[in-house]
């Protein structure tokens, strides 16, 4: 769990903070008077963490090898990692939507409920992670992301450690290698990690013995923007069906009707959402023009994928729209803004095509009158500040599930 | 064709010692014989079962090996001069005889590059005290920068034989077709890193299915198969021979196995990591397996071990690429790329053309299993022809091993499992995406001139 160079201090550290977090754990419990509390600190949380220490397991058993080939090469000077999962030695990420599969998914999704509930409160902070140390790494721009992480931790009483390259030693030429390293010496429980370059989180959690979260990396994956986005849908669908979010579980989205709208080859969103969404057994449509595919959409679960989004969408439930990136010469991916909404925007016209019921989520930043025209951003069935209201509860339930639960889950 | 001085200064002494290779199975182009080798003042005196020991010789046991014609790597990034900290003309030579190698050519991108005769004095003069001997390449354009062309001739007359702006491709057509034409009445020969810069639009990976989910951009085939097809219609124009540099994709090898159905003087070659790795080695993120061409799809694999077979690939070349560790310890598209290869060549080639092992990237596919002698072949006297280091171009390379000829041989274990470790690679590098494997094959002992530089597996200096 302690990153190379923590030594014994961090030994000490984890065995004081498993203390804290079996308190903190049982005082949520406490505190909540309403049975579904009681839930979450006892059924969900043992059975969602040992789902994601499980998936985790699974999905990397390569990079574990890949993992173990390069430390024997290290001259020792690299601790090999201890083994996920192995005594002492669990250490759980989310890299990856396929690091918690549906069942992991749902898990998060019900979590984050219970926390929707303690923003509401006049102190909504609970003492979760008291003790524990979140490191934000921001290598890339994004305000909107890193604030919801860190108030996400300081709602859960961790400490914040944050971290961007402007003015720090990465500027100065130090090796993101070196400078997570020097971070991690200073007691980290984990990293929360943002990078232009796909795959850095992944690198990340194999320098250091802390958690990772991803919060994006290159075209990769951004999995709490896709819980997020869930999250959102469940709520607005339980509301649809006059239901309580927490009586609907995801049983709401087998069958329903997505459409990813836009950019979907350089788009972490839409990878992580094609992943959720499909888990939990929605049916993804993707509209795109071809020079906004991907290479390869083999082993992808969609549906179908096309250029015509008049025709998908009256047959679409959610229609998730992507931004558009915005080169221009030899750079673009489409020949102008413009030809790209006549194409592919949710023009006004567009949204009327939809069924009364549908709901329209993008990630943010919206280009209004591009990719979104300005008035169907501010229809009511468009839930965009929705989305970034639920961004703090999922990212609670996220650190939780993978700082929290220790004791819980008796898989230690 | 001008005069070419008969040999380059970096060829070594002859070693004065006496040495026998016993109880070996000698191999090359010529066939297989047991037979016992006598070597002496650098040469290969006699070839015969059941040759007396003489006193005083040296006696390197064969036993259960094949004794070849020292292997002959066309494609290795030696890194000096500029960037001694991933790797030295000498190291590098050390990593090269531990592989077998008893000659390599050492590839102009260094810093300076070699696009001047003084670099190239320097290299040779470096080659001259390495443990074997090392041929330059020479850069076709003054700097790399694919503008005009280096001095090509003042080069040839140090014994240059090869040109090549390896590390990039020569973007522009035309300057590539004056570079032929000039080539041509050099008598030597250039070589293309087939790569179109616009199509590759900054790629870190195989563009395909792995990296349309690992949201990696891609440098699509058609990068390289575009170079190739232009590059072949300019061997057409200009009727000057072509040497491509570790192809990659089967589209590639079509290309040229079509251009040598026609009769045109174009060779290839391919590099080990190319036979038996894919692009599922991204996976993990790992910038170790970051190379450039990118490591392809299992069907690439496929069709470059099946290129192998049919004759199209006429060299395996290890393009061995050391990296210093910290640069590779990096986001990927901030990375080098490159991987080593000399030391593991041997036995990746023999496991992905002779053996066929599973799970080494063409798994599902059907491929014809090369004999061990085409397999050394395609380490040996085929590449050591492209050099012009055969006997026939005045070289001492490639066998046969007959007596009275130069005794640059290797004795090659096919049997032997090792698991690739840090402290086994010789290089300044460890960027091998062996380590941690194990690899059946080794390389028992090296004889360059006439000096065992490798025996048992260690080097001698």
């Amino acid at each position: 769990m302690t990153a190379r160079g923590a030594g014994s201090a961090g030994t000490g550290a984890r065995s004081s903070r498993a203390r804290t977090g079996s308190g903190a754990a049982a005082r949520v419990g406490a505190a909540e008077r309403s049975g579904a509390a009681a839930r979450v600190g006892a059924a969900e949380r043992s059975g969602a963490a040992a789902r994601v220490g499980a998936a985790e397991r699974s999905a990397r058993s390569s990079r574990a090898d890949v993992a173990s080939r390069q430390d024997s090469d290290d001259g020792g000077s690299v601790p090999a990692p201890a083994p996920p999962g192995g005594p002492g030695g669990r250490r759980r990420h989310l890299l990856s939507i396929d690091d918690l599969g549906a069942e992991g998914i749902a898990t998060v999704l019900r979590l984050s409920d219970r926390f929707v509930e303690v923003a509401r409160r006049s102190i909504p902070k609970v003492p979760a992670l008291r003790g524990r140390t979140v490191a934000s790494v921001f290598a890339e721009s994004s305000t909107r992301t890193r604030l919801s992480f860190e108030t996400a931790a300081r709602r859960l009483s961790a400490d914040v450690i944050s971290f961007s390259p402007a003015g720090s030693s990465l500027a100065k030429g130090e090796s993101l290698r070196d400078t997570v390293e020097t971070v991690a010496a200073m007691g980290v429980d984990c990293f929360v990690v943002r990078h232009g370059c796909a795959g850095v989180p992944a690198q990340v959690a194999g320098w250091t013995g802390a958690s990772v979260v991803n919060a994006g990396d290159g075209w990769h994956e951004h999995p709490t923007q896709a819980l997020l986005d869930c999250a959102t849908i469940r709520q607005v669908l339980a509301e649809r069906d006059g239901l309580a979010v927490d009586d609907v579980g995801v049983d709401g989205f087998v069958g329903l009707r997505v459409a990813i709208v836009g950019d979907v080859a350089h788009s972490r969103v839409a990878r992580s959402g094609i992943l959720a969404l499909a888990a939990l057994g929605a049916r993804v449509t993707l509209v795109a023009p071809g020079s906004l595919l991907p290479p390869s959409l083999a082993g992808w679960p969609v549906e179908a994928v096309t250029a015509d989004l008049d025709d998908v969408l009256p047959e679409t439930d959610v229609c998730y729209v992507l931004r558009l990136q915005t080169e221009r010469g030899a750079g673009a991916f489409v020949p102008s803004p413009r030809e790209y909404t006549a194409g592919f925007g949710l023009t006004v016209r567009r949204a009327a095509l939809l069924p009364d019921h549908a709901m329209v989520l993008h990630p943010g930043p919206m280009v209004r009158g591009v990719e979104i025209a300005a008035e169907v951003a501010d229809l009511p069935r468009t839930v965009v500040l929705r989305q970034v209201a639920n961004g703090v509860a999922v990212r609670m339930a996220v650190l939780f599930l993978l700082l929290g639960a220790e004791e819980v889950t008796g898989d230690a | 064709m001008p005069d070419r001085p008969p040999a380059p200064a970096s060829a070594p002494a002859p070693w004065s010692k006496t040495v026998v290779i016993g109880g070996g199975t000698v191999v090359d182009e010529t066939g297989t014989r047991q037979a016992d080798v006598l070597v002496r003042d650098g040469r290969v005196v006699a070839v015969e079962e059941g040759i007396d020991i003489p006193g005083g010789a040296t006696v390197l046991d064969a036993g259960g090996c094949l004794v070849a014609p020292g292997l002959v790597d066309l494609h290795a990034h030696l890194r000096q001069p500029g960037a001694e900290e991933a790797e030295t003309v000498e190291s590098g030579s050390r990593a090269a005889v531990l592989g077998g190698f008893t000659a390599v050519v050492a590839m102009p991108n260094t810093d300076p590059p070699v696009d001047s005769a003084a670099v190239a004095l320097e290299v040779l003069a470096l080659g001259a005290a390495a443990l074997c001997r090392v041929a330059v390449a020479g850069a076709i354009t003054v700097g790399r920068a694919g503008e005009r062309l280096a001095p090509m001739g003042e080069l040839a007359a140090l014994g240059v034989r090869l040109f090549t702006d390896d590390g990039a491709g020569v973007q522009d057509g035309g300057l590539m077709r004056r570079a032929l034409d000039y080539a041509r009445g050099l008598g030597v020969t250039l070589a293309q890193h087939c790569e179109d810069r616009a199509i590759a639009a900054g790629g870190l990976m195989h563009e395909g299915d792995w990296s349309a989910r690992l949201g990696l951009p891609g440098v699509p085939a058609a990068a390289e198969e575009a170079m190739v097809a232009r590059d072949i219609a300019l061997v057409a124009a200009t009727g000057a021979p072509m040497h491509f540099l570790h192809l990659s994709c089967a589209g590639s090898l079509s290309l040229v196995a079509a251009a040598k159905a026609a009769g045109m003087p174009v060779t290839a070659e391919v590099a080990p990591h190319h036979l038996a790795l894919t692009d599922a080695e991204l996976a993990a993120y790992d910038p170790l397996f970051k190379v450039n061409p990118p490591l392809r799809s299992a069907g690439d694999v496929a069709a470059v071990r099946r290129a192998c077979a049919t004759g199209t690939v006429d060299a395996v070349a290890t393009d061995h690429a050391p990296h210093a560790a910290h640069t590779k310890e990096a986001p990927l598209d901030e990375a080098p790329s490159g991987m080593l290869g000399l030391q593991t060549a041997w036995p990746v080639a023999l496991a992905a053309l002779h053996r066929g092992d599973p799970g080494l990237g063409a798994d599902g596919e059907t491929v014809p299993a090369l004999s061990v002698a085409d397999v050394i072949g395609l380490l040996s006297w085929r590449p050591a022809r492209i050099a012009g280091l055969d006997r026939a171009s005045g070289g001492d390379q490639g066998g046969p091993v007959v007596a009275g000829a130069p005794a640059n041989l290797c004795v090659l274990d096919p049997a032997h499992a090792w698991t690739v470790e840090a402290r086994a690679l010789a290089s300044r590098s460890g960027n091998s995406p062996w380590r941690g494997r194990t690899l059946t094959g080794a390389v028992r002992h090296t004889v360059v001139a006439g000096e065992p530089v490798v025996i048992g597996g260690e080097a001698q200096r």
